[in-house]
């Protein structure tokens, strides 16, 4: 640690001499993504999207002058392996950021190790939130960003009376649909109104959740279903959403986690007009998306389609690039300091703002799936600001995240005291 | 010349507009209207849509109903300078735009001048809704149907007249019928009079449709009111206790408090906040405050507080007791007047039981499909586990082979009929290929060592898996269904079942037949059983046992391979589909009986049978259902290790 | 029990390697001390304190400092993998059961003592954090404050019951040895007194293990669902040590449990015993005429390779970090069996053998580590053909080389016989 502090301070002050510095290594970025195992499909396509990355900003000149480098390890979908990799970037190949990790229980798994070895984690998937490390940008959506706003979208636009949280049975969902429960019944619905079910990982036999589902019509009241299901499973609930006839309009489904390539998986024409909700899709129009899906395609081939997580990579990485040159270098905590209130356009318009809860200020998108498997944007609010706790559970709204003036991500605000500086894992 | 021609390209290029904005209709009613309203439309946004949406339908202009259609249609766009209103049609990066007054043709425009208008589908139910009143004497069928579905889906109180008049002229008979029945349930909601609603609400009486319970169940909603003194009246339904069923005390206790019939109860977050604001000088009302490290501590302490009047006084656990024995708690009718509701729950009441009926038969058949499912995975097994006696750990990849096989005929068959017509042949060839070349290279070589022989397969097992890894990739594979089977059979609004699933039966009664005539009638069955029961005089009597040994795993595979289309058709193809099927399969086989098909059958009805009830009882927690099953499934073989159908004999210690 | 039946057995099928030490007792006819009968314990142990020494040296912690943290983790815990394949050898190797849910057992010894290491590390954060509130906290507020934390993340803010004992290290770690040995007694009764053998108790297993496996990622099991426990390296009120030193501390404890488990299965599979189970193996039926009762010594046997096997976990986990239902799933304990078979079954190295090698070489292959083959243009990367070449290599050893890597063995002192 100290030989490395030491190096990057011999760098700033030779920066600080002379602004044409040959750098003697190139700085490492780890890449902690699965190319193997379940979340291979998912994962690799990130890998890809850091690699482009990393290539785009050294042909632009790298940072502080030094060539950048993508060091790519693979954790197999295998979560203890993610610690194990985690430890191997930061000791052995000694990166200075990481970008990485899809599930939950990897970030887990990755957090003692960060915390403890001091490095800088991206995490660009939509999550749970009710946890902030100070090691860790969360970039993709905290629920506050994302169901939140979908299920307002349900109650104001649609006017949804009667909810099913469908969700497969592990953290994310079981998180997330606790706290639209909480968030409904504040709300005024009942908790008779409010069906939860969750489903095992790839799932197949969806007919009697469907059947339930259109069950809850029985009283009159307008029902729409928020779908956490997750992965492939997704097929098997959309092909029988689509035989029992179930159109959108009749009862809507929400996603969170269906996007461009999950819709690959299944033939979109009888999902028409149900919704996804996201901080990003691939049809939103800007210049900056344009440029962004060419040279993805020209990379990756025409087929391939740009999603939510790779967005989040690449705000991430840039606010990370621009952070390293204003901090004059990649040292962690120089680094974290400059993230603060850092800004970066959004791929959708507008911009992005990196807060002191190590969260994006992002804007939320709902889309409508088309015939063609892409989405139709038919809302997208301002910036929203992420919330690591979330204000409808009890015991996180007196809970409150914030790195840069308290210096902890778990300050409990009724007590005025931090309950601890590591995160919960 | 020249300058002319770099304009006209510039034009063409879609710098310029050829045509100025200007030669549009400013001034035409219908575009003025739309100004009005210029900004909420813009906003899309359901809550303040209403007035644009009632102006529009209820200005009179004729184009207001191709208005509102073209904008339900998304294919209404707004300049963004301007602020005017056209129709557009997007080309590439250029949009074709016709006058929202005449439909007179304006010219190809930059579509990025302008904004597309994208009325989500709450605002298009909304103009739906208004747009019923043109369509339901539309001369077109299907406009008409379109017009019910809105109402179906929107009811409002206007549309009763509009419903009622256009009854009489109706001339198609399944229309009317539906108009009829539309017109009943709008009659329910909306007629201002109770006796009509309760004629109509009596002639639905046991009529199983959502739509119909969907109206007579809010007049059938009731609140609960507390009393202290006896309450009487039509509008009474009945007494309700609290503590029974999702009435608990704490509810009752709380509707007290609501209405300012008894204290409120503190919980112990808001308590210790009061106790930390009454510190003083180290003690809270006379009480140490190292000494609050007890709930019990604490309630003294803040008793002291009220009793000074420093808190405000709250209730205990005993208090809410006695208080609540004070209240009688009454439900009492709210959606309609008495006569109505009551009507409404007699009319419920009795489609409540058909609808438990019917569910019970809906459960049932569900239950069946996932059993044919089971059995169509499994009944390849049935045959090499069950009749060669080998543990075909890859039976799973096998299943996974055949589904890729149609993933692979549909991309060079774009017809979904023919892809599958093709397919099931094609992936009966592949995993029959499959099947027998494992057989010569892997598994004849382990007849006497089965427990290898589980290992070897395995082994081939996750090879194959990797392999369809490599080169499929892990994302899920689209195998689509012809379009005939597409939808449901639906008997009722409770019963129904999709006709993939049917397909699925039907193939797996077909297997079974297919099963039994090759055992038992055919010459390859003959020889199978005789090299079964005993090789070495089968071999004697002129059988080549090696041939059939291949032959039979091939016919096993083979199968495995066809339930794989069948399976991928109505869930997911990835690599790791027959993983999920693997264990349920070999418990099929095992808990039936193994060596007969029968048991396999009825193995298969037991386990999706069971599953389907645990459901049933567990509807949050699907994942409790499969793991209960599992359980069951375990303690049913320790006390039945042979399986239902259990071989007698000889043949039994084989 | 006749020693002749018995190698006769042996030789009759090509897994055994029973006889050998029967054999070697005979062959001497003379009453020896332990280690003297059995020479390989003596070269095992050796072996294992020269690693165990010479990784020491070569370590961070307390060393020069070649070998890096994360692979003194990797060693570690490949250790503990060794001692599951002991177990999984002596069950299957030597008894003939081959157990597809040795990892389930595995897996619970891990839940075990990653209960108490979560409830008492997060029992000191809320300690620590309610200190400075301005009411000392009441007992019912240090529970609910854990509880929120631990399952906070998970949607939930109780204790389940199930965790009752979980502030406790000596009920935990009674719980790692109890609760997997309660588990295989029961199960072993029911599946043995039933006369479930051969493939049907394999089968039989792993739906056992798959129930588990279900079970465990159901949030409402209350042991956190598909998240597991997690941060199980940080040692409570050990927050200064660095895991340096703490990943040694494991090692250590680990090669300890291993050479205790290579003891115990040596004793066990020596004597009268040892030929009892190996004749079950061979012919259960006969065994049962000469009126041994079969069932006891199976249950015994299936009890002792579950304990080891969650004692190997509840060491396992620590260096991992985190356990979830994940690790548990069906194929795991298939995995183990391919270990045993691999290295050789039969012979308590040869299990040893299997495990090392076989865990590090995909450790190896599939950390990218591995350099890609490039043959006439196309590129084959190891991360995606490792685990074919896993599968193909597992069908080949079973069937030309049914006694694995441990064969290899046999060879060198037949070749010395053929010289002098």
């Amino acid at each position: 640690m100290s030989k490395h502090l030491l190096s990057t301070t011999a760098a700033a002050v030779l920066l600080s001499a002379s602004a044409a510095l040959a750098c003697d290594a190139p700085i490492k970025v780890g890449v902690l993504h699965s190319l193997s195992g379940t979340m291979a499909i998912s994962e690799t396509t990130l890998k890809d999207t850091m690699e482009m990355l990393v290539e785009q900003q050294n042909a632009a000149g790298g940072v502080l002058g030094c060539e950048l480098e993508a060091v790519v390890v693979d954790p197999a979908s295998d979560w203890p392996l993610f610690a194990e990799k985690a430890r191997e970037l930061l000791t052995v190949h000694d990166v200075d950021v990481i970008f990485g990790n899809w599930t939950s229980v990897s970030r887990k798994s990755v957090l003692p190790v960060i915390e403890e070895l001091n490095g800088l984690l991206f995490y660009p998937v939509q999550y749970e939130g009710e946890e902030s490390s100070k090691n860790v940008f969360y970039t993709g959506a905290a629920p506050n960003q994302q169901a939140i706003p979908a299920t307002d979208y349900f109650l104001e636009e649609l006017e949804v009376e009667k909810f099913a949280l469908l969700g497969t049975d592990y953290v994310y969902p079981r998180t997330t649909n606790n706290i639209l429960e909480s968030y409904l019944k504040e709300k005024g619905i009942a908790a008779d109104d409010i069906f939860v079910n969750y489903t095992p990982f790839g799932h197949s036999d969806w007919s009697k959740i469907v059947a339930d589902v259109v069950a809850l019509g029985a009283d009159g009241k307008k029902v729409g279903v928020i779908s956490t299901i997750n992965g492939d499973a997704n097929v098997g609930f959309y092909k029988e959403l689509a035989a029992a006839g179930i159109s959108a309009d009749d009862i809507p489904v929400v996603a969170f986690s269906v996007g461009e390539e999950e819709l690959a998986g299944l033939d979109p024409s009888n999902l028409v007009g149900h919704l996804a909700a996201w901080n990003y899709f691939q049809s939103a129009e800007s210049d900056a998306n344009e440029a962004w899906v060419e040279s993805w395609k020209a990379r990756m081939g025409e087929e391939r389609v740009t999603n939510d997580p790779m967005e989040a990579h690449y705000i991430g990485f840039n606010m990370w690039v621009n952070a390293a040159t204003a901090a004059g270098t990649t040292d962690v905590d120089a680094v974290r300091t400059a993230m603060y209130g850092q800004e970066f356009p959004n791929l959708t318009g507008g911009t992005a703002v990196m807060l002191p809860n190590h969260h994006l200020a992002k804007p939320v998108l709902i889309g409508e799936i088309q015939e063609d498997g892409q989405f139709d944007i038919i809302s997208q609010t301002t910036e929203v600001p992420g919330d690591a706790w979330t204000d409808f559970l009890p015991e996180s709204a007196v809970l409150k995240s914030d790195w840069k003036d308290l210096g902890c991500g778990m300050y409990n605000t009724s007590t005025s005291s931090c309950v601890q500086i590591k995160s919960n894992y | 010349m020249v300058r002319f021609f770099c304009l006209w390209l510039l034009a063409l290029c879609g710098l310029l507009p050829l045509q100025p904005i200007q030669a549009q209709s400013v001034d035409a009613p219908i575009q003025q209207l739309l100004q009005t309203h210029g900004e909420i439309i813009a906003k899309s946004s359901r809550k303040s849509i209403g007035p644009a949406i009632d102006a529009l339908a209820g200005s009179g202009l004729p184009e207001a109903q191709v208005v509102l259609q073209r904008w339900q249609d998304k294919e209404m766009w707004v300049g963004k300078d301007t602020g005017l209103f056209v129709f557009g049609d997007k080309d590439g990066k250029e949009l074709l735009a016709t006058d929202v007054a005449d439909g007179s043709t304006l010219g190809p425009f930059v579509a990025k001048d302008f904004k597309q208008l994208k009325p989500n589908s709450g605002i298009r139910g909304m103009i739906a809704a208004a747009l019923v009143q043109f369509q339901l004497s539309n001369p077109d069928p299907i406009v008409r149907l379109t017009a019910l579905s809105a109402i179906e889906r929107d009811a409002e109180a206007s549309h009763l007249t509009a419903l009622r008049a256009s009854i009489d002229g109706e001339p198609n008979a399944d229309i009317l019928a539906r108009k009829t029945r539309l017109e009943r349930l709008l009659t329910i909601q909306f007629a201002e009079d109770d006796v009509e609603r309760i004629a109509a609400i009596k002639g639905f009486d046991g009529d199983l449709g959502v739509d119909v319970r969907a109206a007579l169940n809010p007049l059938a909603t009731t609140q609960i009111v507390a009393s202290d003194t006896p309450l009487t009246g039509s509008d009474i339904r009945g007494i309700i206790a609290p503590g029974s069923d999702g009435f608990s005390e704490t509810d009752a206790y709380a509707l007290l408090v609501a209405d300012d019939k008894a204290k409120p109860i503190i919980d112990p977050e808001d308590q210790k906040q009061i106790l930390v604001a009454n510190i003083n000088g180290g003690s809270v009302a006379g009480f140490p405050v190292s000494t609050l490290d007890t709930q019990i501590a604490r309630d003294e302490a803040y008793a002291a507080l009220a009793a000074a009047g420093r808190a405000d006084p709250v209730a205990t656990q005993a208090e809410t007791a006695t208080i609540l024995a004070g209240f009688t708690f009454y439900e009492r009718y709210i959606g309609a007047p008495p006569n109505v509701a009551l009507a409404a729950v007699a009319v419920l009441s009795n489609i409540e039981n058909k609808v438990a009926v019917n569910q019970a038969v809906d459960l049932g058949l569900d239950a069946l499909s996932l059993a044919s499912i089971y059995f169509l995975a499994a009944i390849g097994l049935a045959i090499t586990f069950g009749v060669m006696g080998v543990i075909n750990m890859a039976h799973g990849e096998f299943i996974m082979m055949g589904a890729y096989t149609g993933y692979v005929v549909q991309l060079f068959v774009p017809d979904y009929t023919l892809s599958i017509i093709l397919a099931i042949p094609l992936a009966f060839a592949v995993t029959f290929a499959a099947g027998v070349a494992m057989e010569r290279l892997v598994i004849r070589w382990l007849y006497h060592r089965p427990l290898e022989t589980l290992l070897a397969t395995f082994g081939v097992s996750i090879a194959l898996q990797q392999i369809a890894k490599n080169i499929f990739g892990t994302q899920a594979r689209p195998l689509t269904a012809p379009g005939w089977l597409d939808g449901s059979l639906i008997i009722n609004d409770i019963v129904q079942i999709s006709y993939i699933r049917i397909a699925i039966f039907i193939l797996a009664l077909l297997f079974l037949a297919l099963f039994l005539i090759v055992m038992n009638r055919t010459r390859l069955g003959l020889e199978v059983r005789a090299v079964t029961q005993n090789p070495r005089m089968a071999a004697s009597m002129g059988i080549n046992p090696d041939k059939i040994n291949m032959l039979t795993f091939g016919f096993g595979s083979g199968i495995a391979g066809i339930a794989g289309v069948a399976i991928g058709l109505y869930a997911k193809v990835t690599s790791e589909m027959g993983a999920d099927y693997i264990v349920q399969s070999f418990m099929t086989v095992v808990v039936g009986g193994v060596g007969n098909i029968w048991g396999t059958l009825l193995g298969a009805t037991m386990v999706g049978s069971l599953q389907k009830g645990i459901e049933w009882l567990n509807p949050s927690n699907t994942l409790a259902a499969q793991t209960y099953m599992i359980l069951f499934i375990i303690l049913f073989i320790q006390f039945r290790p042979r399986g239902i159908i259990a071989l007698k004999g000889r043949a039994a210690e084989a | 029990m006749p020693k002749d039946a018995t190698s006769s057995f042996g030789e009759k099928y090509l897994g055994g390697s029973g006889g050998l030490a029967p054999q070697s007792v005979g062959a001497k006819g003379v009453e020896t001390t332990f280690i003297a009968k059995h020479p390989s314990v003596l070269i095992f142990l050796a072996c294992l304190a020269v690693f165990t020494i010479g990784v020491t040296i070569l370590a961070e912690g307390f060393g020069i400092g070649v070998i890096s943290t994360s692979f003194v983790k990797t060693l570690g815990k490949t250790l503990c993998l060794c001692l599951v394949a002991l177990a999984m050898d002596l069950v299957w190797g030597y008894c003939g059961i081959l157990s597809l849910g040795h990892m389930a057992f595995f897996g619970i010894g891990g839940y075990a003592i990653g209960m108490w290491l979560m409830y008492a590390r997060t029992e000191l954060i809320v300690l620590s954090s309610l200190a400075n509130a301005p009411l000392p906290p009441t007992p019912d507020e240090i529970t609910n404050g854990i509880a929120t934390q631990i399952f906070g993340v998970v949607g939930a803010s109780e204790f389940p019951p199930i965790w009752a004992f979980a502030h406790s290290l000596s009920l935990q770690l009674a719980a790692v040895v109890i609760v997997p040995g309660l588990l295989a007694l029961v199960f072993g009764w029911l599946a043995f007194r039933s006369r479930v053998t051969g493939v049907y108790l394999s089968i039989l297993t792993q739906a056992m293990t798959l129930a588990l496996a279900l079970y465990l990622f159901q949030n409402d099991s209350g042991l956190r669902g598909n998240n597991g426990l997690s941060g199980l390296q940080n040692l409570p009120g050990l927050d200064d040590v660095p895991q340096s030193a703490v990943s040694l501390w494991f090692f250590w404890a680990s090669a300890l449990a291993l050479g205790a488990g290579y003891l115990v299965c040596t004793w066990v599979v020596s004597g009268k015993f040892g030929s009892v189970i190996r004749a079950i193996r061979d012919d259960e039926a006969r065994v049962r005429f000469l009126g041994y009762s079969v069932e006891t010594y199976k249950l015994f046997i299936f009890t002792l390779t579950a304990i080891l096997a969650a004692i190997a976990g509840a060491l396992y986990y620590p260096q991992a970090g985190i356990i979830n239902p994940a690790e548990i799933a069906p194929i795991a304990s298939i995995y183990l069996a391919v270990w045993v078979a691999i290295g050789g079954r039969g012979r308590l190295y040869g299990a040893v053998i299997g495990a090392a090698f076989v865990s590090l070489l995909s450790t190896w292959f599939t950390g990218g580590q591995a350099p890609d083959i490039n043959i006439a243009g196309v590129t084959i990367q190891w991360v995606d053909w490792w685990t074919v070449l896993l599968g193909l290599s597992f069908v080949f050893v079973t069937l030309f080389a049914p006694k694995g890597i441990g064969g290899l063995f046999d060879l060198i002192p037949r070749r010395k016989g053929e010289t002098s």
